[in-house]
């Protein structure tokens, strides 16, 4: 992939998020543009074609089409063996899908959203990501578990929470959060390919969002490998990393911050579990400043453990504090404006970024 | 007991030809003879839902002395067990199912090696029902590297994936759920084999149960649902866990059968009678109505919440070795000392895997990192203190 750069759309209508487009070798604008929906969607269909041992479980999967339309056309196309609609009953059929990958199928399970996966939270754990260590090789689990993850909008504290950290701390999981189309694509191919059990985090506001994508991409061998991050956009300053959607907000941070005179490397993770230490590390000893960025709560949680990694590896190239940008401590509010500051905007990113420059008056005591 | 032998005057002048191990000289050899039997089980079977199968079991020479060999090593293993763990070889839980070896061994004479079983924790004997070695149950039970787990399972952790043993799960209730995806897996590779999910009474109320129960029924997949009831789950009788103990009934919709679990034989037809219906109809229930003489786990006399009068009444009374033994005899299979000889070999088979588990080591410290994956990626992992022992996992 060349060097990232960024570029002023003039007079178009641009979607919510400016996505940082990369450099084609021609500069035409003929960069296909695909939905994360569709590049989730399109992934599934590959992968279930390449592969027989590929199916599909959750709730209104098939006939609904999927209650976020991840999986529309798929019961038409493979029919109701390899797209099966289950019951509302998330311990069985999560139990089920880890069952069949212990014969050697590769089950997909979603999760209508990850809140409901503590219902099934012992079978992903004690049942998936243990098994291979507990058998001594002899039972690998080659699932995939998914769904959207994080604050949606507006739907209160039971339906919001990001649980990253959670599965990310487990070990014998493999925890991947794409941000782009790219990512989704190239993540869930790798996901359903991989012989362990993977958590693969989308995010409910990410699936309308446009991304541009490479016929590479596209094309259906195409594959990211898992435990490396993604370079978004090069900087000198300081390092913001962030996975997920608040890759997104990171990137309007960046070019705040570069109205400022301050140049932010942002680092997209899209893998939380293996986490991607040397890349992290190898930004931090460039700009000896870190800002983490999550949406999940923030005890224990991803930044904590960035920060940590940080602190024993490259303690000496620290010039601040880390920073951490998280969100609030809290079960999330519905009101509007509650839910607003319950969750990570752009100006927390950049008020921090420019608190690890040393660029900003210092904050009043904390009460 | 009703009696029928089939005899033909060819296969009996061709044995009296064979050269006899025997020292009696008219006996005929048991250890090959596959003449059929056909005997009674004596408790009837009761059914919900369906046609009960009929009380006249076939069986065979070969058969029920396999049996009492089987059941005689699988109880020398589990007191065996007993005394390693009270000498401290064993650490940390031990179940033993010194009692229920019925189950295991009717269960193996119904079916092949291509239908799965899973179980809970209570599966050393399971295991070896599944073709398991008792080299690999001494060893992974003291946590040395010749264990079927090389020593990283432990009691609860025994798989063997060659035979479709599926393990061994700590969690209580979690193996339903999950056998009923191996067999979901069977129906979807069109096997024509089936899964046996063995879970206790204490598990029976467990909601992810009903769950894949539905789920099973909804989709037709052949899955055996086997209760074993010992009538205990740890120290509560069922009586105070379960408002209907009548488990092979739980299913509603799903048909059920109850069955005496100490009796081998019963075990067998009715575990012959279940793949048949699930390869047909789906999802069938077995309640094995069983005893284990042993408390629910080393650390548990068994004794507070039951009489010894009761322990030792079922022994007496229904036993299933005792039951085979007396078959044995009362057919002129083999003489008591024929098999009092098969006890003391498989006593001396079991001391001497001890003595070979023993010395077997303990894994190497870098074992501590392998098969955390499948496909490492070649990401690092780290013991207590990083700093100091990092690994690359494979």
């Amino acid at each position: 992939m060349l060097g990232v750069v960024r570029q002023k759309m003039l007079g178009q209508s641009l979607p919510k998020i400016r996505p940082v487009v990369s450099v084609l070798r021609s500069y035409s604008s003929a960069a296909k543009q695909m939905t994360v929906r569709d590049a989730l969607n399109s992934a599934l269909d590959e992968e279930m074609s390449a592969d027989p041992k590929v199916f599909l479980m959750g709730e209104e999967v098939g006939e609904y089409q999927g209650a976020y339309k991840i999986s529309k056309g798929l019961l038409e196309k493979y029919g109701p063996e390899r797209v099966r609609d289950t019951p509302i009953t998330e311990a069985g059929f999560a139990g089920i899908g880890v069952g069949a990958a212990y014969y050697g199928l590769k089950p997909v399970v979603e999760f209508m959203t990850f809140n409901f996966s503590m219902q099934a939270i012992d079978h992903i754990i004690n049942s998936a990501a243990k098994s291979n260590y507990m058998s001594a090789g002899q039972m690998s689990v080659p699932i995939v578990f998914r769904g959207p993850n994080g604050a949606a909008a507006g739907v209160g504290a039971q339906h919001s929470q990001c649980y990253a950290a959670w599965y990310a701390s487990c070990p014998g999981l493999k925890v991947l959060t794409p941000y782009s189309s790219e990512d989704a694509r190239g993540l869930l191919k790798a996901a359903i390919r991989d012989p362990d059990p993977v958590v693969f985090l989308e995010n409910e506001l990410l699936y309308g969002e446009s991304f541009p994508v490479s016929d590479e991409v596209l094309d259906s061998s195409f594959c990211l490998p898992i435990g490396k991050a993604k370079i978004e956009r090069v900087g000198r300053d300081v390092t913001i990393t962030a996975f997920s959607r608040m890759v997104g907000h990171a990137l309007k941070a960046a070019e705040i911050l570069e109205k400022d005179g301050i140049d932010a490397e942002v680092i997209n993770l899209r893998s939380i579990r293996p986490l991607d230490r040397s890349t992290i590390n190898a930004s931090v000893r460039k700009t000896n400043r870190l800002i983490t960025v999550e949406e999940g709560f923030p005890q224990h949680g991803v930044g904590a453990e960035i920060c940590a990694s940080v602190v024993e590896e490259s303690f000496a190239y620290l010039d601040a504090p880390v920073e951490r940008i998280a969100g609030a401590d809290i079960p999330m509010p519905y009101a509007a404006n509650l839910e607003r500051i319950a969750v990570p905007q752009v100006e927390d990113i950049v008020r921090a970024a420019k608190r690890a420059c040393y660029r900003s008056v210092p904050l009043a005591a904390a009460a | 007991m009703a009696l029928s032998y089939l005899r033909s005057s060819s296969s009996r002048s061709v044995n009296l030809l064979k050269p006899l191990s025997s020292s009696l000289p008219l006996r005929r050899p048991i250890s090959t003879d596959t003449t059929p039997i056909t005997v009674e089980t004596s408790v009837p079977f009761t059914s919900h839902q369906c046609d009960a199968p009929s009380c006249s079991v076939e069986t065979n020479p070969k058969e029920l002395l396999t049996f009492f060999r089987d059941m005689a090593l699988m109880r020398r293993m589990e007191i065996a067990a007993d005394s390693l763990y009270k000498a401290k070889l064993i650490r940390g839980f031990c179940h033993l199912y010194d009692g229920q070896e019925a189950v295991a061994v009717g269960m193996e004479a119904a079916i092949t090696k291509k239908d799965c079983i899973i179980t809970a924790y209570r599966d050393h004997c399971t295991f070896i029902g599944r073709g398991g070695t008792l080299l690999e149950v001494f060893a992974e039970l003291m946590g040395r590297q010749a264990g079927c787990s090389k020593g990283k399972g432990g009691s609860m952790h025994f798989y063997k994936k060659d035979s479709n043993f599926y393990g061994g799960h700590g969690i209580v209730g979690a193996q339903v759920p999950l056998g009923c995806g191996l067999a979901f897996a069977q129906k979807y590779s069109k096997d024509e084999t089936v899964t046996f999910a063995l879970y206790g009474d204490g598990a029976a109320n467990q909601g992810q149960l009903f769950e894949a129960l539905n789920i099973s029924a909804l989709w037709d997949l052949p899955a055996i649902l086997v209760c074993e009831n010992n009538h205990y789950g740890m120290g509560t009788a069922e009586w105070r866990a379960a408002k209907s103990p009548a488990y092979y009934k739980r299913g509603d919709y799903v048909p059920g059968l109850k069955v005496d679990g100490m009796d081998a034989l019963a075990v067998k037809q009715a575990c012959k009678f279940a793949k048949e219906h699930a390869l047909k109809n789906g999802p069938i229930i077995l309640e094995m109505d069983t005893y284990r003489y042993h408390g629910h786990s080393m650390s548990d006399p068994g004794s507070t919440y039951r009489t010894r009068d009761e322990i030792s009444g079922v022994r007496q009374e229904r036993d299933p070795i005792e039951r085979i033994r007396k078959l044995i005899l009362s057919h002129d299979l083999a003489t008591e000392k024929e098999l009092k000889d098969i006890e003391k070999e498989v006593r001396k088979e079991v001391d001497d895997t001890i003595t070979q588990a023993k010395e077997s080591p303990m894994p190497e410290p870098s074992e501590l990192f392998t098969n955390v994956y499948a496909k490492g990626l070649g990401v690092e992992s780290f013991g207590a203190d990083r700093k100091e022992v990092r690994a690359t996992l494979p």
